[in-house]
């Protein structure tokens, strides 16, 4: 197992210089640059020296395999360097700042997907063609074609305007600081609510439908044809049986399909004023801000890598007939 | 052919989906006849009006039509769509077939790549590279095409693997048949079904992806008006002005969702076997 988990990071290297490569290439290839915001108006003469200047204090001037070498050995020593915005902070401070929030978000997000996917999944393919099969499978149509940002805008105007029941941004009140301990905490959850509610929906539609694929192909293999003929309770074949074999296609799709979580959770910020990274890349990109975009890009590779990784020894722990690494 | 028709048409939901995708395409086509006002003509004394027989969608903060907007809205949503998509899917036949046909390191090389762009958060990605190109209808087009060739890749790959050990193209080989003339008449043919399918689920992808992008202000930018940042200025008023924030997402709705359908009802009335091997149906910033 633990080889196992050693060679599959020692991949990773590869493919996450791959990715940064690529990234730092079109970044850099791309029309336009950040001194066009910093140095201001282009037609004075002194901000074309102005810029020059900020050309060569970030070296912009050099040669982009240079610019890539020196931004990689820095990266190696945990320098990302410091953001190009007027406060000038290291890269790695403005990320850990909003990193905590938008994991809380992607990991509360999947255990609810989940703990509400794989009963929904199993239901609707037990009872296929049943009035709640087809209740959800209207649901996971209407969930797949759904943009998120627009049913975060219902909820607000219904839950946070018309109604006044939820906040619709940020994730503290205006009064935060004068309330009670638990008021406080109540507060911050009432706060994620809808960005929950939302960053949900789209992929509960999908692993609802996955877990009902998987499951109505489990139903029809022989093992739970002899499970049920030696006499076992239904709920046995079922619950048991059944259900750790139709989730092992659902782990794998979990690690593809974190990418698209993550990535949903640029949207959900930015509509909630939730401070996290999706936010944060958000206004990288407004201000051509090179070292947080980059900072965010690794950051956000190597959380995905991390996680694939989490699915694959998973797979191994609830297949029991996969033993990573281990030779019989 | 009259297979499909006939398994196509059994298929109501699907019918019903192709219907609107056509009808969309009409309205898209025809925006300036079907458009009561002009779309981008501000009226300040109409600022913010609710809906009425004149302005069935009501206006906007400028006080400009909702419903000729969103007319125009609908060419932006599908030329993207489609173009995004033929650019990916261009791409992925040109390198599935070239790491199928030829195998080896090439073909290693590329399923790595696919891997390697499939790990990724597509949608950080689009953002950064949107960042230091000037948005336009042109740029969101290419960028999407540009960052959504995997799955295609794969899907050709996958039927070259298996179409060039069967006897017609080992035996035109067999008769002297060029490299090129055998891919292009022979296996290509014969492997465009799932593409097909993977092309009418992928329209509805681009969509979103544009829509997405649009309404974070990185997408088309103002005036052109688009189904995504006409949700991006009703954000600012959905307090005064539900209706702005209201009817293009139902736009957005309903083409993704009948794309969606006719794309399903397609690859079922196909071949029911592609159920599991063609693409899945497009899922959120792919």
């Amino acid at each position: 197992m633990l080889t196992y988990a050693l060679r599959r990071i020692l991949f990773a290297i590869p493919l996450l210089l791959g990715i940064t490569f690529l990234s730092f290439a079109i970044i850099h290839l791309a029309p336009g640059e950040p001194t066009d915001l910093m140095a201001g108006d282009p037609r004075l003469e002194a901000s074309a020296q102005a810029r020059q200047l900020l050309r060569e204090m970030y070296g912009l001037d050099k040669p982009i395999h240079v610019q890539y070498w020196s931004w990689l050995t820095r990266l190696v020593r945990l320098d990302f360097g410091r953001s190009f915005s007027p406060d000038g902070r290291p890269v790695l401070v403005k990320i850990a700042e909003r990193l905590p929030v938008t994991l809380l978000l992607n990991i509360v997000e999947l255990l609810i997907i989940i703990a509400l996917a794989v009963p929904i999944g199993v239901l609707s393919a037990t009872r296929q063609y049943s009035l709640f099969d087809k209740v959800t499978t209207v649901f996971v149509f209407i969930g797949f074609a759904t943009p998120d940002f627009w049913l975060a805008l219902l909820l607000m105007i219904l839950f946070g305007v018309q109604l006044g029941w939820l906040p619709i941004s940020g994730l503290r009140s205006m009064n935060w600081e004068y309330l009670s301990f638990w008021h406080q905490q109540s507060d911050f959850v009432a706060h994620l609510v809808l960005p929950i509610v939302v960053a949900t929906f789209g992929g509960l539609a999908g692993f609802s439908r996955y877990m009902r694929q998987s499951m109505l192909e489990v139903v029809r293999q022989e093992y739970i044809q002899s499970a049920r003929a030696k006499g076992l309770a239904e709920r046995v074949v079922i619950g048991k049986h059944a259900l750790r074999n139709a989730m092992l296609p659902i782990v794998t799709i979990l690690g593809l399909s974190l990418p698209g979580l993550i990535g949903g959770s640029v949207i959900v910020e930015s509509i909630f004023a939730i401070p996290g990274m999706g936010q944060l890349m958000v206004q990288a990109v407004f201000e051509r801000d090179y070292p947080v975009i980059m900072g965010n890009l690794v950051i956000v590779a190597v959380l995905t890598l991390v996680a694939n990784l989490i699915a694959d020894l998973a797979y191994g722990l609830v297949d029991p007939r996969i033993r990573v690494g281990r030779r019989r | 052919m009259k297979d499909f028709w006939r398994a196509f048409r059994r298929n109501r939901l699907a019918v019903v989906g192709g219907v609107v995708v056509i009808v969309l395409v009409v309205l898209a086509a025809f925006a300036p006849l079907f458009s009561p006002w002009d779309p981008n003509r501000p009226d300040v004394k109409k600022i913010l009006a609710d809906p009425t027989r004149s302005h069935p969608l009501g206006t906007d903060q400028l006080g400009r039509d909702v419903l000729s907007r969103m007319l125009f809205g609908a060419r932006v949503s599908l030329a993207v769509g489609f173009v995004s998509v033929g650019i990916a899917t261009a791409i992925g036949i040109v390198l599935g077939a070239l790491a199928g046909y030829n195998g080896g390191s090439f073909d290693a090389f590329i399923m790595r790549l696919v891997d390697l762009m499939l790990v990724f958060p597509r949608f950080f990605l689009l953002l950064a590279v949107l960042a230091f190109l000037r948005p336009s209808i042109w740029t969101i087009m290419a960028v999407i095409g540009l960052t959504g060739w995997m799955g295609v890749t794969r899907l050709v790959r996958a039927e070259f693997l298996a179409l060039k050990e069967r006897e017609f193209v080992v035996w035109s080989q067999a008769i002297g048949a060029s490299g090129y003339r055998v891919v292009w008449r022979h296996i290509l043919p014969n492997a465009m079904a799932p593409v097909l399918v993977a092309m009418t689920l992928g329209i509805p992808a681009a969509i979103l992806t544009e829509s997405g992008l649009s309404f974070l202000g990185l997408g088309v930018q103002p005036p052109y008006a688009t189904w995504g940042n006409i949700l991006n200025e009703g954000k600012d008023t959905i307090e005064i002005g539900w209706w702005l924030s209201f009817y293009p997402g139902v736009a957005i709705l309903v083409t993704v969702l009948s794309y969606n359908l006719l794309g399903e009802g397609i690859r079922d009335a196909l071949d029911p076997r592609l159920r599991q091997a063609a693409g899945r149906v497009a899922t959120r910033k792919g």
